[in-house]
């Protein structure tokens, strides 16, 4: 009986199945994993948004919400950005060399206007929300502090243009999101489409 | 002449008997319970370190049963969550017994899970031939973990919401733009949102206990497979009677079924002491940020994973780089699974070791607790190196471990069991 079977036959037959049907089986596995991507409408809500930075006074700062993270805009007074300057040899990226930026904004002051600094507000160690710690010299951190932003979670410093200090555990500075200037007074966070870099 | 009432009985047993025989023709259940329980030999000589086994059952079945309870309540949706967790507990008839139950089962799940794997380490448990049931006790405990995380976003507090932040960004450290894709694939959206929240909810009540309960199983006849160690290290196995049973051995029913009663019932009334008299338990079983809402745009002052995270989140900060700081907590969790290997010791348990490996347990152990209470403390400069030091020896306790447990001088291990009560 055993001799009438076609072993190459039946060994060709058995990889084939195996074959064809784990093809099949890591397609099917398609779209269960896909389907944990951002759906349709955890995209459309995550559209750009437009704020209105006529009422930020000098030296305070807003924060609005973008695909559900904080974005901070801060208007800089002339001491808040002469203060960038001073601390370069302290931080990691002073020059923005990282890409946590669109190339119009990996100038000194990480901004397309030099007083105002669009950031987001998630820190790049574990994404938590630093905190504003804009007084010079703050008791808490220390007196060679030239305000800036610091985490509460793992205790990161960041400068006023979010750029990280050397020695904590966030390893880059902080994330300029996309954005771009619609009329003097309006920025649209989110979208820089036909922005110069 | 027999009573009627011994006639009514015979008759009963007769037909209980005939039923068995019934089924045991169709399902091995008479089988299964001579080789799981009636005839599963253990060791006669087991000790108080014996009782977290049966004790992990015991808060598995808890927290199932009170899972399936809560879900009946709880909306997993970002809009009603949190409040539909304090409808549970003020407005569901025994609401708040039954979720109290089961984040006070979560604590006590590892509680119990850490005392028994520190047993495996004191006896050698996890050496030849029971690697493989450590392999699926680690497992477990991997399952436990990732069960533990997802459960705790579903009340949706802030440390609910600002924990899951924090460990779903770990994955963002692996480079070259897979960990931001990863992270976006795991939240489902571009931030921790309802859609993480829904998802999370799926895997916390049907992927993970479904995983957990096959694993269990797993365990289980591993265990029954090489049989039980003991305080001793010794294989029972290798002396057997006329019979082929053990002489040191004891049939777990009844002689542990009764002993574990016994550890059921002191473990139950130490239970019901933190769900009726503190839930909360000072904060550590319920974090007291964690009643205010989710907010996606504060985090608070001050976030600490729950307790028993704790231990790998002080190692996590211990390191000054993000990507190595997430390797390490990593690799504290895989040396576990490697430990059947790095033991070279020819004897099993601690009681026939020598020195070296006494004092590297007992700094083991120090260092487990102590990075698990650096973790909860917020960052400062003395704590993190604090943390760096005891860090250094939970990972050299295994990475030595080849070493001194040859160097070690080891004692004669009996040929029979002892008892020292």
């Amino acid at each position: 009986m055993s001799r009438d079977v076609d072993l190459s036959r039946r060994h060709f037959l058995v990889v084939a199945t195996t074959v064809t049907g784990t093809v099949g089986a890591v397609l099917a596995t398609v779209p269960f994993i896909s389907s944990w991507r951002p759906s349709a409408r955890a995209q459309a809500v995550g559209a750009p948004v437009e704020i209105d930075i006529s009422k930020i006074d000098p030296g305070s700062m807003v924060a609005i919400k973008w695909r559900g993270k904080a974005v901070w805009i801060l208007h800089r007074t002339p001491q808040m950005i002469a203060a960038l300057t001073k601390i370069e040899d302290e931080l990691r990226d002073p020059f923005s060399n990282e890409p946590q930026q669109p190339a119009y904004a990996a100038n000194q002051q990480r901004s397309i206007r030099p007083e105002f600094l669009v950031l987001e507000g998630v820190c790049t160690h574990l994404g938590c929300a630093p905190l504003e710690k804009f007084q010079p010299g703050d008791p808490e951190i220390g007196a060679g502090w030239q305000g800036g932003f610091v985490c509460p979670c793992h205790g990161s410093q960041f400068d006023l243009a979010g750029r990280v200090y050397k020695g904590v555990p966030a390893p880059t500075n902080l994330v300029v999101p996309p954005h771009r200037y619609i009329g003097d007074a309006t920025i649209l966070i989110g979208n820089d489409s036909g922005v110069a870099a | 002449m027999k009573s009627e009432r011994v006639q009514v009985l015979e008759r009963v047993t007769e037909r209980l008997q005939a039923l068995l025989i019934w089924i045991d023709a169709r399902f091995p259940l008479s089988k299964m319970w001579r080789e799981h329980i009636s005839e599963y030999y253990a060791p006669k000589n087991f000790n108080f370190w014996y009782y977290f086994g049966s004790l992990a059952m015991l808060v598995l079945v808890i927290q199932i049963v009170t899972g399936i309870f809560l879900t009946m309540s709880y909306k997993p949706s970002s809009a009603e969550a949190f409040a539909s967790v304090e409808y549970i507990m003020r407005d569901v008839n025994w609401g708040w017994l039954i979720r109290y139950m089961h984040s006070t089962g979560a604590s006590a799940f590892f509680i119990v899970v850490y005392l028994h794997m520190f047993r495996a380490v004191l006896y050698g448990s996890y050496k030849k031939p029971r690697e493989l049931l450590w392999l699926f006790g680690m497992l477990i405990y991997v399952a436990l973990m990732a069960e533990a995380f997802f459960g705790y976003l579903l009340p949706w507090g802030q440390m609910s919401y600002w924990g899951a932040q924090v460990i779903v960004s770990l994955f963002g450290a692996i480079p070259f733009g897979i960990g931001e894709a990863l992270v976006e694939w795991i939240r489902g959206d571009y931030f921790i949102s309802d859609i993480t929240l829904n998802r999370f909810f799926a895997l916390h009540v049907i992927a993970v206990p479904f995983a957990l309960v096959f694993l269990v199983i797993a365990h289980i006849l591993a265990l029954h497979e090489v049989g039980s160690n003991n305080p001793d290290g010794i294989e029972i196995k290798e002396n057997k009677d006329a019979k082929g049973i053990p002489r040191d051995g004891i049939p777990f029913h009844p002689y542990y079924t009764v002993k574990d009663i016994m550890g059921v019932a002191v473990f139950l009334a130490a239970f019901s002491a933190v769900v009726f008299f503190a839930p909360e338990m000072g904060g550590y079983f319920l974090e007291h940020a964690n009643f205010e809402p989710a907010n996606s745009l504060k985090t608070p002052e001050h976030i600490a994973p729950i307790w028993y995270f704790t231990p790998f989140y002080a190692i996590l900060r211990a390191v000054p780089d993000k990507l190595l700081g997430v390797l390490l907590m990593g690799a504290a969790i895989v040396m576990l699974f490697i430990l059947p290997w790095l033991d070279r010791s020819p004897v099993k348990s601690i009681r026939y070791r020598g020195w070296i490996f006494r004092l590297a347990v007992a700094l083991f152990a120090i260092s487990f607790v102590a990075l698990g209470y650096l973790g909860m403390q917020p960052v400062s400069a003395t704590l993190t190196l604090a943390a760096r030091v005891f860090a250094t020896i939970y990972f050299l306790f295994f990475l030595l471990m080849p070493f001194y447990t040859r160097w070690d001088r080891t004692k004669k291990v009996p040929d029979r069991v002892t008892y020292h009560d």
